[in-house]
Formats: C-alpha cells, structure tokens, sequence
C-alpha cells in the first residue's frame, strides 16, 4: 500500500510538470501584460520593472527560471498586489478557503447522506419524493441566487447573521457561506447516496443480513451503506478538492479572503505568478485527492486491489 | 375469414424496435412528459416572444424605472397630471387648465415665449404621452390648446434599474443562454464522441496516450481555462461558446471510451472485422450509433451545466455584453438590486430554474427509458 500511494506520487511528478508548462505558455500567449495600464507607463518606469520581473529576458529564459524557483517551493512575486510574494498570498488566503471548504464538505456529506439514505429506505414514498425534489432544486438553483437570498432574509430582515466579511472565522461569519457552499453537494450525494443505497438494499448479502434478523440500524449503516457510499467516495475526489481550493462566487459575495478570487483577479491582470500559483496548488489538491479517494475505494471495496 | 387472412399478408406485424420500447418507456414517465412541454414552451417564448413583445429588450423608458411586476397598465393615474406638468415645464409652459377624459388629455397651456407646434415632440418624446397636438395657438402665441393621448403600457415583469422592460428582456435572454447551452454542448459531444470512439476502439498504446492527455487536462483547473479563453477571444461570446464546448468534451470522452470499450468485443463488430469492414466504418456504422444511448443523457445534462457556467460567467462580468443580455447578467444585476426590487431577481432565476429543473428531469427520464435495468 505504501509503495503504491508513493508510485501514485511519482506519477504526479510528470503531470504537474506538463501542466505547469502548459499552463505558463498558455498565459504568456495571452496578448496583454502584468503592466498595461490605461495610461502607459513611462519608457524608462517600463523597462526598469520589466528587468526587475525578468520580463525583459526570452520566454525560455523565463521559464527556467520559474521552473526552478518552484521546485524550490517559490512561487515569485506578485505582480499586481506590489510588495507580496505569491507564497505570503497563499499563506493568508489558503488556510480561509481550506476552512470554509472542509466545513461545506463536512455538512454536505452528513445532510446529503442521512437525505439519500432515509429517501432510499422509503422508496417511491412521501420523503422520497420530496428528497428528490429538494435535490433537483438545490443542483438547478445556482450559488449566486442562493447567496444573495439567503443573505437577504437571515442577514438584512431577520438581522440573524452578518452578511458578509470574515470576521477571522467567527463561527456566524461562517454559516451563511459554508451553507451556501454545501447545498448543491448536498444535492448531489443525496441524488447519489439514495441511487446506491437502492440497489444495495436489494442486493443479497443485506437479504442475508435480514434473515439473520439483525437489526435495522445494523443492516442499514453497517452492511448497506458501506457498498452504497462508494459512487459517493469516487465524487467526493474532484468536488473536495474544488471546494478546498475557494469558489469565486461564494468568496465575492461574502467578501471572505481567501483563494478563489485570485484566479479572475490574477487572469484578469496577467498577474503571471499569481494565476500559475493558483493553477498549481489547484492541480495537486486534484491529485491528492484523486489518490486519497483511490485509497479509500480500496479500504472500503475489498474487490478493488492496489497493482 | 378471408378478408383477415387477406389483411394479414398485405400488411406483416411491425417488429418493435429497442428505440420504440425507450420511447414508450419516456412518455409514460410524467415528470419527463411535463419537463419537455415546460422545455418547449420557454424555448417557444425564447424565439418568438421578444417579437411579440410591444417593447424593445433595449428600449430604456426613463419614466419607468424599477416599476414593479404588475398586470395594470401603466403611467398610473395619479403619475399622469404631474408627468403632465413636468414635461409642460420642460417646454416651458404653465398649465393653466387640464382635463383627461378617456386617456385623451385636453390642457390649455400659457407661455411667457411664444408657443409653436414643434412644441410637441417634448410630449411625444415622454414615455408617458403620445400623438400630442398643439392648437388654437392664440394671435400673441402665448397661449394655445395641448391634446394628448396617455400612452398606455404593461409591464408584467417589471421593469429594470436603467427603465427596460423585464419580461422583453428576459425573453431575449432565454435565447441567448439557450443558444449558448446548446451550442457548446454541440461542439463538446462531437470532439468528445470522436475522441472516445478512436481512443476505445484502438486501444492499447494509442488509448493510453489519448487517455493521459485527458487526465493532464483534468487537473487543469477549469476555470483557468475558461478566463483565459475570456482573454483570448475577449467578449465575443459565440467564439468564446465554441471554445467552452472544446474543454467540456472530457467527460464525454471518457464515457464513450467506456461504451465503445464493451462495444468492440460485441460479435457484430467482429464480424464487420472479419469482413474486412476498415476501421472507419466501423466506427460510423457499428460504434458510433451504439454509444448514443448514453450521449443522449449526458447531453441533456450538459446544457444545463454550459448554461450555468454562461451565468456564471456572466456574474463575474466576463460573459455576455450590455445591452445584450443573459440570465446570468439578468440573475446577477437582480441579486444586486434584490432589496427592492425582487422582480428583477424573480422572473429570470424563475426560467433559468424551470428550465435547468425540465432538463434534469429529461436528462433523468431518457436514462430511465434507455437502461431499464438501472430503475
């Protein structure tokens, strides 16, 4: 197992590397600059800062000279928010998006699965339907109509929450994004977990389970549930992963400081170190939780064989 | 008895085939039913409604800003005589009497200059007054008789911030999300149906090459891909819709590689193998058509994802331009005004939902009719 999650690493390394290239070409091509501004800059203003971001040397210089600057853990300069490097950047807004993220997962996964599993066990019932069509809702009614209304009425009428800032993660600071964030996951792993727990319901190692005449608790969350959570765990991968690493909605809405508006803000700008910075620590939260998602598919599937 | 046998022979039972049963199967599925009438009557008001409408999706109406959602027409009543009033200053005239009878306003009006009858373009450009006519102007032209029509308007949605007629524009919005959901969902299920069927079909080294590329692309963060296309293409959003439709494909990839994979060892391509049938064909006769089952699904899944992503993109500022305009553009400038004015919120997130909540239905029901055994 441990050989295996380290050759998964490994593996990594040339993935990341592409996308680093890929990535930091793509965002040379892009006309524009980090210094285009309404009025230009002065010739010599120009060309001083240019030398002082290497900008003045060949592309391929510059790309060496950034590949080697990250694989020393230094993400360079900022170029748009002066007087930052881009690891100080991330050091402040990642832990807040990493927060934020974790407790959406976390309410999304214990309000999704109790949803899917009590709409599995009454089928074609009352709590059935009205689980399904607060599914739908959730995954149809975008973030951005959520927030604002949430925001509206317990934030500005009721006057419950506040309703925006970060407020260094005071827990009501916190409610009204991490909401927001979780419904439409709540919606899918409710979707997922009821589709599952459907078929494991009917399958014959739980029959089995009954006839033995255990209980129902015993049946449903011991047998059942571990065969039904795995669609669930293979989504989980991807979705944590864009969660933990900021979504630009919820963090404009709420004005929360952390990772996600510096992707626009950073492509926007040709902030160069900015955008490769995110791109980067985007990708190997995907690969880490592609592995750990990989992992786990095994701990829980005994079919599933790490070779 | 002969005549049956008669009947028999001339017309011989029709065989029923798998795509008949799926049909027979979706129709009988109510919520999928309601969805496609739901889905045909917003697209039929997408098309035609902004022609039908009396308003103009930019026509700005200073008269009427932020007006609520109501049936009654408007200028209301009581906003008649001071509108009155206002545009007669504007023209430098003091009314002096003003009667409306009918919606028919009769005003004689003074003046310190003299009148002239160019004089009544100040009514006629007010939204509120229409067919203005100026008469008996006195010998001192300091007096003279204003008759007017109130010009009479619905707003059943409401309007917006800048005066513009909500539901126009929400029309015009539908066929611009619309168009654009399914333009680039077009382009993601052909690169994605080619992609899949060459990388599945040939599989070994060719598959595993093909396949890599797709995971690399995958941990590219998308929304890096999709800003860097805003720069690229800079707001030409047909091009730019085209390009989404050129990053979405992954999935589809990978889900028509699975199907082609299970496909190939099916007898029928061995035989086609067998006879000598090139690759090619194949593909276009054999595989191709067998993995439309599940294209169809994805696909009416897709739409509502591109269309959630153009508002997306369009509350971030990077989407459609003013004055045109989509539901993204309409949603967010109704959550900005939402204290207030909720029918600006209302009415567009009330046709994005609906239509994204038919298309997950639809999306639902096909997979339904298409694999029974997964009910």
């Amino acid at each position: 197992m441990v050989r295996y999650i380290l050759g998964r690493l490994l593996s990594a390394i040339p993935t990341l590397f592409l996308i680093i290239t890929i990535s930091f070409f793509l965002m040379r091509v892009a006309p524009g600059g980090p210094f285009d501004l309404e009025r230009p800059l002065e010739a010599k203003v120009m060309e001083n800062l240019n030398k002082m971001y290497n900008l003045d040397k060949s592309l391929w210089e510059q790309y060496i000279i950034y590949m080697k600057n990250v694989l020393q853990g230094d993400f360079g300069p900022s170029f748009f928010f002066r007087d930052f490097s881009i690891n100080e950047l991330f050091a402040q807004s990642l832990p807040i998006s990493i927060q934020l993220g974790l407790s959406a997962l976390t309410l999304a996964l214990i309000v999704g699965g109790i949803m899917g599993v009590s709409a599995a066990i009454k089928q074609n019932r009352g709590v059935d339907y009205a689980v399904m069509t607060a599914a739908t809702l959730g995954v149809t009614i975008p973030n951005f109509v959520v927030a604002p209304c949430l925001t509206l009425f317990l934030g500005v009428y009721l006057g419950w929450l506040p309703v925006g800032g970060w407020g260094g993660g005071a827990f009501v600071n916190v409610i009204l994004p991490v909401v927001t964030l979780a419904l439409p996951q709540i919606a899918v792993i409710a979707r997922l977990t009821r589709g599952s727990m459907i078929e494991a319901l009917r399958s014959n190692h739980v029959r089995t389970a009954r006839a033995y005449g255990l209980s129902g608790y015993t049946i449903i969350v011991v047998h059942a549930l571990r065969g039904a959570i795995l669609p669930v765990v293979s989504y989980m991968g991807p979705a944590a992963a864009a969660l933990l690493t900021g979504s630009v909605v919820i963090e404009t809405i709420f004005g929360i400081p952390g990772i996600g508006r510096y992707f626009v803000q950073g492509a926007l700008n040709r902030d160069y170190t900015l955008v490769m910075g995110t791109v980067v620590v985007v990708a190997c939260f995907v690969i880490i939780f592609n592995l750990i998602v990989d992992v786990l598919y095994a701990a829980l599937d005994p079919r599933v064989r790490f070779d | 008895m002969s005549v049956t046998s008669a009947e028999q022979s001339s017309a011989p039972v029709m065989g029923r085939s798998l795509w008949d049963d799926a049909r027979d199967r979706l129709l009988a599925n109510k919520a999928a039913v309601a969805s496609m009438v739901v889905l045909t009557v917003v697209t039929l008001l997408s098309i035609f409604g902004p022609m039908l409408s009396p308003h103009q999706f930019d026509t700005v109406y200073r008269d009427y800003v932020k007006v609520p959602a109501s049936l009654e027409s408007y200028p209301r009543l009581d906003q008649i005589e001071p509108g009155f009033e206002s545009v007669a200053k504007r023209a430098r005239m003091k009314v002096e009497s003003y009667a409306m009878v009918d919606d028919k306003i009769t005003a004689t009006v003074t003046s310190r200059r003299s009148i002239s009858e160019k004089a009544t373009r100040y009514f006629d450009r007010s939204d509120l007054f229409e067919g203005a006519v100026i008469s008996n102007i006195s010998a001192d032209k300091k007096s003279a008789t204003v008759t007017a029509d109130v010009q009479r308007m619905h707003f059943y949605f409401g309007t917006d911030a800048n005066g513009r007629d909500m539901m126009t524009r929400t029309l015009i919005a539908g066929r611009v999300s619309l168009t654009i959901g399914l333009l680039a969902t077009f382009v993601a299920i052909t690169i994605g149906l080619l992609y899949g069927t060459t990388s599945g079909y040939f599989g070994g080294k060719v598959d595993l090459i093909m396949m890599r590329v797709v995971d690399i692309l995958y941990s590219l963060p998308f929304i890096f891909f999709v800003i860097m296309l805003v720069v690229f293409f800079g707001r030409n959003f047909v091009l730019m819709f085209i390009a989404v439709g050129a990053v979405e494909w992954l999935d589809m990839a990978r889900i028509v590689r699975g199907q082609t994979l299970t496909i190939k060892r099916q007898e029928y391509v061995q035989a086609a193998e067998a006879m000598g049938v090139e690759n090619t064909g194949i593909l276009k006769r054999h595989v191709i058509p067998n993995t439309l089952g599940p294209v169809v699904v994805y696909m009416t899944l897709l739409v509502p994802k591109v269309i959630l992503l153009e508002s997306f993109l369009s509350f971030l500022g990077l989407g459609v331009q003013e004055p045109m305009t989509s539901w993204g553009v309409l949603i967010s400038e109704g959550a900005k005004n939402l204290q207030g004015a909720f029918w600006m919120l209302f009415f567009p997130a009330l046709f994005l939902t609906s239509t994204l909540f038919a298309l997950n239905f639809i999306g639902d029901g096909l997979r339904d009719a298409l694999d029974p055994k997964d009910r």
